[in-house]
């Protein structure tokens, strides 16, 4: 027997495993194929808690999200959710979550934000109440009072993400799900959308779970990473880690008209691509401060540019397949 | 913690309240509905006309007058007008649910699948249908001989049968939609093809034809029948007449197997998640 999933936590995954069943060719009467999403990952979230959830497309974060969400069955494995097992009652799992797909509306295109508003509390069944409560803190918190009139396909990309969000919390849920918010938004619509979300967690004891392509949101919310790859979790640490670790690192690269010459680096950096035209260097800057590096390089004959950069996620994964073999 | 939620709203009022939501979408662009509910009328007066003008040339064709015809083909375009108000969430599943992804958004939803579809959209374009598949079956009631009180009570009784099977054709083409995502056109033979078939006689149909849309499709149970009981008629293929008083059941019955069938299909696409 195994020990019950502890209470205290909002999210509980044992063990879970996904595989999906395809079809080769995609004729009905082809070979099937069985691709493993999830392999047996476990890991658990308290409550108010923002965990991020990073990894490539493909890694089976979706699945993890569907799973969570009670719209996917698993393979195998455990999950509770509030307390909940999230396959075994859609209907009361889901009427205690919130969730917001980046890449989709759940408002209605030809109705106002307002109007979409008052059906979801019809179809939550939150109480008048609460509603006007709910509705009141969220236009305020979320900016919504000019938009509350406008239909949904009028809105710019960054006001329907404010009204998505605020409709993912309109039935007050314990656990927001929030997969990639901040995609495709502008620099101000971003820095909103973290303002808030950092909020509903310190005051509301909402716990978040957010993945993302973005490293700012991650840095911004989260104080803790799981980084999933190839089904399976690589890494699950505090983020002060990752920053300490991983994050910390920085790209430097630097373009020459001709062949780029040897070069004797200083400690705490080093050559990670060499190319006809152009060299790549990683370093770390708490031994190696940028400006120095610069100093350390910046009068080479035939340097035509040099870009500092911090590693993408997607760059940050491939080391963290690297590392652990995955 | 704030509280789950306590304000459950019944079904019917929360069908009401997405149907009216609807409505007002719909209506944000009148001008447009306008047009496509008088396109909708027109078309189907059309059609009428066809059959109008060979009963109006011949009299009379293989033993049914054009009163009789006229029944059947009212009936039929009531109920079919009536799925297709109800239906369109069922109709459109395919192209706006399916190939987009939009059906995991509906099942983040603490309704069950069947309201929320049924709440996408209640569709006013086809009252072009209604009202002229209505006005026919009046008009068919003053021409046909024999007509009997009690049709006041069978024919509403077959239009919501005939409406129930429409619907349940509809809610299985968006099953099916979960096998093959496109929005399956052989399914039309059974929706607009019924239609077609439902204003004719039983009588002028080939054998397996006869058959298919007596006990696969139960098309005849919620028109042929009850129309030959309204009309007193008796069945040249030698079916009692008080048939028609009860075959319109049938039409609930093959819409509860597709709502089954539905049921089937989510728990299908839950688990394996295509």
């Amino acid at each position: 027997m195994q020990t019950p999933l502890s209470t205290s936590d909002a999210i509980t995954v044992r063990n879970l495993r996904k595989t999906y069943r395809i079809r080769e060719g995609g004729s009905w009467r082809g070979k099937t194929r069985d691709i493993v999403a999830l392999d047996g990952i476990s890991f658990s979230v308290p409550k108010g808690q923002i965990a991020g959830f990073i990894g490539p497309n493909g890694a089976g974060k979706s699945t993890a999200i569907k799973i969570l969400s009670g719209i996917l069955r698993p393979t195998s494995g455990e999950v509770q959710v509030n307390g909940l097992v999230p396959w075994t009652n859609r209907v009361a799992h889901v009427a205690r979550i919130g969730v917001v797909f980046g890449q989709r509306t759940q408002l209605w295109w030809d109705l106002s934000v307002a109007e979409g508003l008052a059906l979801l509390r019809d179809i939550y069944g939150v109480e008048p109440e609460r509603f006007a409560r709910n509705r009141a803190r969220l236009a305020d918190a979320l900016d919504l009072g000019g938009i509350m009139d406008q239909s949904v396909r009028q809105l710019s990309l960054g006001q329907r993400m404010r009204a998505e969000i605020a409709a993912s919390l309109i039935h007050d849920p314990e656990i927001l799900i929030l997969d990639e918010p901040t995609i495709g938004l502008d620099a101000p619509s971003k820095l909103a959308v973290r303002a808030f979300v950092d909020e509903l967690c310190r005051d509301r004891g909402t716990t978040v779970l957010l993945t993302t392509h973005d490293m700012h949101d991650i840095e911004a919310l989260a104080e803790r990473v799981i980084v999933i790859g190839h089904g399976r979790i690589l890494a699950d640490s505090p983020f002060e880690d990752l920053r300490t670790t991983t994050l910390s690192e920085r790209i430097l690269e630097l373009d020459f008209h001709d062949t780029p010459p040897e070069l004797i680096l200083p400690v705490g950096a080093s050559e990670t691509a060499r190319e006809p035209h152009s060299l790549t260097i990683t370093f770390d800057p708490h031994q190696i401060p940028a400006p120095a590096l610069v100093a350390h390089i910046g009068h080479l004959p035939g340097l035509d540019d040099l870009r500092i950069s911090r590693p993408s996620i997607d760059e940050i994964i491939t080391r963290f397949y690297a590392d652990h073999a995955a | 913690m704030t509280q789950s939620p306590s304000r459950t709203l019944s079904a019917p009022v929360l069908y009401r309240r997405m149907a009216g939501a609807s409505i007002v979408a719909q209506l944000r662009y009148p001008g447009t509905f306008a047009i496509q509910a008088i396109g909708n009328f027109v078309t189907t007066l059309l059609g009428f006309f066809g059959i109008w003008s060979l009963f109006h040339r011949f009299g009379s064709i293989a033993g049914w007058d054009i009163g009789t015809v006229a029944v059947l083909y009212g009936l039929v375009n009531v109920a079919f007008s009536l799925a297709e108000t109800l239906g369109r969430g069922f109709e459109v599943f395919g192209g706006e649910y399916v190939r987009t992804g939009s059906f995991d958004r509906l099942l983040l939803r603490p309704r069950s699948t069947l309201l929320l579809l049924l709440g996408h959209e209640l569709r006013l374009r086809p009252i072009g249908r209604f009202l002229q598949g209505l006005f026919v079956l009046v008009a068919g009631l003053w021409l046909a001989p024999h007509v009997q009180w009690s049709a006041a009570l069978v024919l509403p009784w077959a239009i919501a049968g005939g409406a129930a099977m429409f619907l349940g054709v509809l809610i299985g083409q968006a099953a099916l939609c979960f096998i093959t995502v496109e929005g399956l056109e052989v399914v039309n033979v059974l929706t607009y093809g019924g239609v077609e078939a439902g204003q004719y006689p039983l009588t002028m149909f080939g054998r397996w034809l006869r058959r298919f849309i007596t006990f696969i499709l139960p098309l005849a149970a919620v028109c042929y029948y009850p129309a030959l009981f309204s009309l007193n008629h008796a069945d040249p293929l030698g079916m009692p007449t008080w048939i028609g008083a009860f075959s319109p059941a049938a039409g609930f019955a093959f819409f509860g197997v597709m709502v089954l069938a539905w049921n089937r299909a989510v728990a299908g696409y839950v688990s394996s998640g295509s």
